[in-house]
């Protein structure tokens, strides 16, 4: 069984976020990625599959910021296959960006496709669903579990909803699924490892010239939460704050 | 003990295939299964194979077996087993961390917290997950002038190495803004790496994941060679241990202390400047770095004695029988782990000792230890009996008019 798990670089929010000159998207100058939490969960999931009915997994990754550290440590962690896109693809929507996938994908001979349900910089989500729809395959979302029946080739998927309730949805391959999390939390491999990786794996380059799809959206306007000027922050050494606490309590009638 | 040197020579490329080549590995042989080790390592009860046993699985061609088991993310780094071998086996420094790494491949489920810890050492350069940007932010909470060898690289005598806890943790930056003010005052020609700095890989880091300490060396030695300095002054014992017996092995040639020895050569201009007088009883709590892995028992004590008005009490186990706090070896990220095994934390059988002595103040000179104590203090609710205290706070304290 071969297997693509497609992991999308998101930006890291250890950083302190900027907004760009126009008001219309972060700046990305001095951005720093990482691969999306739940793209991670799908690598963990597509080793699960191939370490339980053997195959190939490929990582995926389109060039945004500086990937070759994600697709080794996917490598690391038992990804037998990496490519990398490149092109122009920074802030690219999920929507182009399934074209860009649609056409690898097509290329290839892949019997399932992995990713994460959503990435948090758009939190959209629609990326699988858009892809499968594009292959014409079947698409489940928010998948938190599989069982692969390698003799008919039909995959069992876990999904919970709200209110306890659990379902298993059968469905045949070739498929997308989109992955909340996978049965166990991604692995710990050693950096050893990773920098192993970096020196032996080779990366497969390809290239692609996103198109953008009409009708499509545009992002009108990003901004900080603006305060209500209810809240009043109080800053300053302990001693300061506490006093001041004091004063308003007192203020307020709540303490003598 | 051996010097620094030697034990670097006789590590350098010592693995477990061909361990009886080594001179390490020919002392391995003499072991007489006094079991001296397992009775002295705070953890030996808890772990199926502490050293003697080991040593005999390994003469039996069954080391297998233990790397299938977790009894060595029960060592803690402590350096107890090893100063108290007859036969003189380096233990912590050899053998066991070869072992170690080895365990950690296989164990099961790598726990979650420790997990992290070195995911977020190998991409931010530090265990809290924290921006390395934001590495030298705490230097803005201060007057002292702090120089970045990125912003002036003039030639610097010493290379003050912060490392992570005093760089992030809000009371390791406690113990951060006292050193400065201290080299300050003292008229130390210091600077610092600032956001360039990394994680120095410390012992318990090194021992066990040899590819995150391997990046880190590599990282820090491109750092070191874009600046001149003389020497390195760091706080934390754990980055001195890494720099002096770890880093000569990749051609790092700097003379490095800790913080606490390099005040202490300069006490007889630091004892004048402490004219408040501070009424405590206090206890001072050995790091196993700085005191049985390097020997600065007496440096500490005399720091703390040169404040007026302190008494100095010791522990029940003090100096070489110090009993470590639990965070090395990577126990400051095992806290869960350990409490899932029912196993009690060091420092909270540390914290009874401490308590006996009816001290005022504990104080201490590793950056693991102040908030591994306070979590202990505050379980234990001894809030209003014991304060925690880094050596260069009190210090700081003691100075009058500052
Ligand atoms: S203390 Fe030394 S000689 Fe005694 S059992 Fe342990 S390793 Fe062997
Ligand atoms: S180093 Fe300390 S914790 Fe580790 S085995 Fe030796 S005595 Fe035990």
């Amino acid at each position: 069984m071969n297997i693509l798990v497609i992991l999308k670089q998101v930006p890291d929010l250890v950083e302190e976020l900027e907004i760009n000159d126009d008001g219309t998207d972060l700046d990305r100058t001095w951005m720093r990625y990482i691969p999306s939490e739940y793209d991670e969960h799908a690598l963990e999931q597509a080793i699960l599959l191939k370490e339980e009915h053997g195959g190939t997994v490929t990582a995926l990754c389109l060039r945004i910021g500086e990937v070759d550290d994600t697709l080794f440590t996917a490598a690391a962690r038992g990804a037998d296959r990496l490519v990398r896109i490149e092109g122009d693809f920074e802030g690219i929507s999920s929507r182009d960006a399934a074209a860009v996938y649609a056409d690898h994908i097509r290329r290839g001979n892949y019997d399932l496709v992995l990713t994460g349900v959503q990435a948090h910089d758009d939190l959209n989500g629609p990326v699988g669903a858009r892809l499968a729809a594009q292959l014409e395959i079947p698409y489940v979302g928010v998948v938190s579990g599989m069982h692969l029946d390698p003799e008919t080739g039909v995959i069992h998927l876990h999904k919970e909803y709200p209110g306890g309730l659990l379902t298993v949805i059968r469905t045949e391959l070739p498929a997308v699924v989109g992955i909340q999390s996978a049965v166990k939390p991604p692995r710990y491999v050693p950096i050893a490892k990773i920098r192993q990786a970096s020196k032996s794996a080779e990366i497969g380059e390809e290239t692609a010239e996103p198109q953008s799809l009409t009708p499509g959206y545009t992002v009108r306007r990003v901004f900080k939460p603006e305060g209500g000027g209810r809240a009043e922050i109080i800053d300053g050494a302990p001693e300061d704050i506490a006093a001041r606490l004091v004063s308003i309590f007192s203020e307020h009638g709540l303490v003598r | 003990m051996l010097a620094g040197e030697e034990v670097i020579e006789q590590m350098w490329g010592v693995s477990l295939d061909r361990l009886y080549e080594s001179a390490e590995g020919q002392r391995i042989l003499s072991c007489i299964q006094c079991g001296t080790c397992a009775g002295a390592c705070p953890y030996g009860e808890h772990m199926l194979y502490p050293p003697r046993r080991i040593i005999t699985m390994l003469k039996a061609g069954l080391i297998e077996e233990v790397f299938d088991s977790d009894s060595l993310f029960k060592c803690v780094n402590c350096y107890t087993c090893m100063t108290k071998c007859p036969r003189e086996i380096k233990l912590t420094e050899i053998l066991l961390p070869l072992v170690k790494e080895q365990s950690a491949v296989r164990l099961e489920e790598m726990p979650a917290e420790l997990q992290k810890a070195i995911e977020n050492t190998y991409r931010y350069g530090n265990s809290y997950g924290e921006s390395a940007r934001k590495r030298a932010a705490w230097i803005d909470t201060i007057d002292v002038p702090i120089r970045i060898l990125a912003k002036d690289p003039t030639p610097v005598d010493i290379l003050w190495f912060v490392e992570c806890d005093l760089s992030y943790h809000p009371r390791g930056q406690d113990a951060a803004r006292a050193t400065a003010l201290l080299f300050h005052l003292l008229d130390l020609d210091f600077a610092i790496l600032g956001p360039e700095e990394r994680c120095a890989g410390d012992c318990g880091r090194l021992s066990w994941e040899p590819g995150l300490a391997e990046a880190l060396v590599d990282y820090n030695l491109s750092i070191f060679e874009k600046y001149r300095f003389n020497r390195i002054v760091t706080n934390d014992p754990h980055a001195l241990d890494a720099f002096k017996y770890r880093y000569p092995m990749f051609e790092f040639k700097y003379k490095t202390t800790a913080t606490v020895p390099e005040l202490h050569r300069h006490l007889d201009r630091l004892a004048p400047m402490l004219s408040r007088k501070l009424d405590y009883l206090v206890t001072y709590h050995d790091s196993c770095c700085l005191g049985r892995h390097n020997g600065f028992y007496d440096e500490p004590r005399a720091l703390l004695e040169a404040i007026p008005g302190v008494r100095l009490v010791e522990m029940e186990h003090t100096r070489e029988n110090s009993i470590c706090c639990g965070g090395g070896g990577g126990g400051m990220w095992l806290d869960t782990w350990y409490k899932q095994q029912d196993i009690e934390r060091l420092s909270d059988r540390r914290l009874r000792e401490v308590i006996a002595t009816g001290a005022d103040v504990l104080a201490v000179a590793c950056p693991y230890e102040v908030s591994r104590f306070e979590d202990a203090v505050k379980l234990a609710g001894y809030e209003d009996r014991i304060i925690v205290r880094d050596i260069t706070e009190l210090l700081v304290e003691a100075l009058g008019g500052h």
